[in-house]
């Protein structure tokens, strides 16, 4: 009988060193994401090309504290650079004295363009980003200056066109011309970099939910680009967010709106076809 | 006083630039069936500096992936790999040191684990560990001496 308890004391011991060194969250958790009473899908059965059988958000992936933030526009600290953009899109710039609702009058009208982006650009002969989209319109139809990728104006008017497509499904066009450009995403997917010597599929496919340090993998899905990471204190594009991938692997990153990128945001979007749209969506 | 500190720092000096001249670079790295039996050095490895470069996010960071309670102290420890706890019980020297200087050559091509003591690396390298191993060879017997320890039975 004391052999027991002391049995049973050791596990004790055991248990409570474990949940001092091992991670609190395994698996992605079963919380549901519902914003102003409305449903958000966060899992759904992986598309058909796909090396998973169910695809996760990665809100699936965060702690309950980060989650909230998501749940509450009020509390979201993404909406702040949402109104900001709201402004910039009334407000005319350029020599044609235009504004964005000068052409597309309510921003809603763009619902939906989030969930299918990057797009295949007959313009251009390559697929377009929003933020291709956006500096089109701007130097072409306004007659303005072309914003950086990761200016402030652009990341904010990002954020308010993708709120547009807020629950729809991520639907993105894989065959026709795209198909060069998925399988070129897809081997950069797959291609080990840096002196680390790690693909994207290392960690966000064979290990997603697994802790790495403090962090909880997630698919590494864009289903909720632009995003308020807190780490950045504001929000990013989704080709800032590989490029710090990149650097943590200590690899020399491509740059923003490289075809590069644009591939691989094109085939990591893929992956996530069937997720809904969670812009602006908040992570660590 | 000041005189002998200076000696000593200087045969110390001596010691350390020896080791290096004589360390095996990681080319050369006789790997045989999975196991590496000389040590990269010839200097006997500290456990404590290698508890160390375990805990440095900027050299072994083995914790990023690795549960191991001998190191209560530090907060997260990850899950990609297995569990260091007796890890001295599981695998001999030659083969926790042949793991960790090139994992992929010595156990599996597909690991995710970096290999610390080789040059075969991934893509576009950082211009700063351009031609660099992520560990030094008397880090690695460091880091092992260290793994020696973590016995079980």
């Amino acid at each position: 009988m004391i052999k027991v308890g002391g049995i049973f004391a050791a596990v004790g011991i055991a248990a409570m060193l474990a949940s001092l060194v091992s991670p609190a969250l395994a698996d992605p958790d079963n919380n549901q994401l519902i914003i102003e009473g409305e449903l958000i899908v966060t899992d759904v059965a992986a598309p058909d090309s796909s090396p998973l059988d169910h695809i996760y958000s990665g809100w699936r992936f965060r702690s309950p504290e980060t989650q909230s933030l998501q749940m509450d526009d009020f509390e979201n600290p993404g909406f702040v650079a949402v109104d900001a953009a709201a402004e910039t899109w009334e407000t005319a710039d350029g020599s044609e004295g235009k504004s964005c609702a000068s052409c597309h009058e309510d921003v809603s009208s763009l619902a939906g363009l989030r969930a299918e982006l990057p797009k295949w650009d007959e313009a251009t002969n390559k697929p377009a980003t929003m933020e291709n989209l956006i500096n089109r319109c701007r130097t072409d139809r306004m007659g303005a200056e072309a914003w950086g990728w990761e200016q402030k104006e652009m990341v904010n008017m990002t954020a308010l066109i993708s709120l547009q497509s807020r629950g729809m499904p991520v639907n993105i066009q894989t065959d026709g011309p795209m198909a060069e450009w998925m399988e070129k995403g897809k081997d950069l997917y797959y291609t080990r970099v840096g002196q680390l010597n790690m693909s994207c599929s290392n960690c966000h496919e064979d290990n997603y939910g697994n802790q790495i340090r403090s962090d909880h993998l997630s698919q590494g899905q864009i289903n909720g680009f632009p995003v308020y990471r807190l780490k950045w204190a504001g929000l990013g594009s989704i080709h800032r967010r590989f490029k710090g991938c990149m650097e943590n692997i200590r690899a020399t990153p491509f740059k923003r709106g490289s075809d590069e990128f644009i591939a691989l945001e094109a085939y990591v979007a893929s992956r996530g076809a069937g997720l809904a749209v969670e812009t602006p969506s908040v992570r660590n | 006083m000041k005189k002998l500190v200076v000696a000593a720092s200087a045969v110390l000096m001596l010691t350390v630039g020896v080791a290096l001249a004589d360390a095996v670079g990681p080319n050369d790295v006789a790997m045989a069936d999975a196991v590496v039996a000389e040590s990269l050095t010839g200097v006997a490895g500290d456990p404590a500096a290698g508890r160390d470069i375990m805990i440095n996010r900027k050299l072994g960071n083995c914790l990023a992936c690795h549960v191991n309670s001998e190191i209560p102290e530090q907060p997260f420890h990850g899950e990609v790999g297995p569990p260091l706890d007796g890890v001295a019980d599981r695998w001999t020297e030659g083969e926790l040191r042949a793991i960790l200087v090139d994992v992929k050559q010595a156990m599996n091509p597909e690991s995710i684990m970096p290999s610390f003591y080789s040059l075969k690396l991934g893509a576009r390298v950082a211009e700063k560990f351009e031609g660099k191993t992520i560990l030094g060879a008397q880090q690695v017997e460091d880091v092992l001496a260290y793994l020696m320890t973590l016995k079980e039975e």
